[in-house]
């Protein structure tokens, strides 16, 4: 692993590994923080921040961790990062860190992180497994952007709380999809962008 | 060196904890003033949010002076205990912005916590209560602002009503969470569901003094607000926090309005005979009465 391909680690979790479309990663909070597009742009940030630290720290200290205890020091990494991230925030971004109150647990439980360390972390070198976790937490924001986007546009009329769907459709008789804010729609919404995705990219398909 | 090794393992994961605790409790408590800091401003920011609503022309800017808003409008700030005494001041910062005093919510959960055991039967907690009042002066309408605080769906929830001098009346109101639903139950701390609340009125003889509900179960929509589609669970779990809270601030207020109505019928017989308009004196004459009731209390 010697001969570690920048341009590949840096853009394959953004689309050919995708963790959420392709590794069916972090799913769990992909349902939850996709109803407004603000939570899911939160989210998304400190996704990218934790799964980066954490996968740095965890690469340094790779040589080190018992084998038998790594996945437990490997939560209290990650652990570690997201309180971290949160004290700070608390202390310096009072509204930030109102809005991601509740994703900060999520954080920790989401695979993507533990599954990052896991797969790359331990057997690369610190640097690319920055890249690779900050590349990651990018393909996962990604995906939750776009879920959020239809979802909130859909199911509120709005982007980022902004009116999008003009009052004169509402007196047409138009209205938001209530349906689509609840948990099932966002799977649905993430099958079908798994269906596009392996349309075009013929070799992920089964 | 062999890592897999007992020794070693026990030894690498009591260093890891040790050094990691040791980490996060030096900067939970170097940062444990600023994050109070924000605390409080965050809690008079909503204090003034819920009392500005009397008046649609007082707005508070994005990036306003809040504790010198505070200080310039509100009148008293006091805790009553559960028969409706008043027990003790809280710093108004008049002299001192920097110095102003207000409960947090963990001193809201306190006191909701001897609720509960009130509820259970435990009569003599009753004098222990400390339930913060604010009293404000908002361009001459004097409102009163009490706080509620319960459980809601994923955790806490609370907000703050504030309330006209009849004691019943809500002039505003305003709420949080700490994690309902994004896009459901946290719809609570949005405008179209708090601004609801204006003009409602607390039901001070029936069973329940306030309802959140769906809109078809609403049989007094005067004391009633309509619940959030989705958020059952929050919106109930809110009207029940409205009505505890409610419940054992009800000697304070009932009393309180009875010492405004007192004054200002004694106050308007005699202003009657010279004033054209015996309904606006009657009004400012409450409005009066209820600052001097605060400075005789002081």
């Amino acid at each position: 692993m010697s001969d570690i391909n920048y341009k590949e680690v840096l853009l394959k979790p953004i689309l050919k590994g995708n963790p959420v479309t392709v590794l069916v990663l972090g799913i769990c909070s992909s349902l939850a923080v996709t109803v407004q597009m603000e939570g899911a742009c939160v989210m998304a940030l400190s996704v990218i921040i934790v799964t980066g630290l954490s996968s740095f720290v965890a690469s340094l200290l790779r040589n080190t961790i018992p084998n038998r205890i790594r996945i437990i020091v490997q939560l209290v990494i990650v652990s570690l990062m997201v309180i971290l991230v949160d004290q700070i925030l608390k202390a310096y971004a009072y509204s930030v860190s109102k809005t991601l109150s509740v994703y900060v647990g999520l954080i920790i439980t989401n695979c993507i992180v533990m599954g990052r360390i896991e797969a790359f972390a331990l057997g690369n070198k610190p640097i690319p497994s920055l890249l690779d976790g900050l590349a990651n937490g990018v393909g996962y924001g990604l995906i939750l952007v776009v879920v959020a986007f239809f979802r909130e546009i859909l199911g509120s009329g709005t982007i980022f709380g902004i009116r999008i769907i003009p009052q004169s459709f509402y007196d047409a008789g138009y209205m938001d999809n209530g349906l689509i804010i609840l948990p099932p729609m966002a799977l649905i919404l993430l099958g079908i962008i798994i269906w596009i995705q392996r349309s075009f990219q013929k070799d992920l398909q089964e | 060196m062999n890592t897999n090794g007992n020794t070693y393992t026990v030894i690498y994961s009591t260093v890891l904890v040790v050094l990691v605790a040791a980490i996060l409790a030096f900067v939970a408590m170097s940062l444990q003033d600023k994050q109070n800091e924000n605390i409080k401003l965050e809690t008079i920011g909503k204090l003034l949010g819920a009392a500005s609503q009397v008046d649609t022309t007082f707005t508070i800017e994005e990036d306003a002076d809040v504790l010198g808003l505070y200080a310039d409008n509100i009148v008293a700030a006091f805790f009553v205990d559960g028969n409706g005494e008043k027990v003790q001041d809280m710093n108004t910062g008049k002299e001192d912005k920097n110095k102003i005093e207000v409960t947090t919510t963990s001193d809201l959960k306190a006191q909701n916590d001897k609720f509960k055991k009130l509820e259970e039967g435990e009569s003599g907690l009753l004098s222990e209560l400390r339930l913060p009042v604010y009293i404000f002066d908002i361009k001459g309408h004097k409102v009163t602002v009490i706080p509620c605080y319960g459980a809601g769906l994923w955790g806490p929830i609370w907000g703050y009503l504030a309330l006209d001098e009849d004691g019943k009346t809500i002039d505003g109101a305003i709420f949080d969470h700490k994690g309902e639903t994004p896009g459901l139950g946290s719809k609570i701390a949005d405008k179209p569901f708090y601004g609801k609340f204006h003009g409602k009125t607390f039901n001070m003889t029936g069973e329940d003094m306030f309802t959140v509900a769906k809109i078809t179960a609403i049989t007094e929509p005067e004391h009633s607000v309509d619940a959030i589609s989705g958020a059952t669970i929050t919106s109930q779990a809110l009207g029940k926090s409205i009505n505890l809270w409610a419940k054992y601030y009800k000697p304070y207020l009932e009393e309180a309005a009875r010492q405004a109505e007192k004054t200002a019928v004694s106050d308007s017989t005699l202003a009657a005979g010279t004033m054209a308009e015996p309904i606006d004196s009657v009004k400012t004459a409450a409005a009066d009465a209820v600052e001097t009731n605060v400075n005789v209390e002081e």
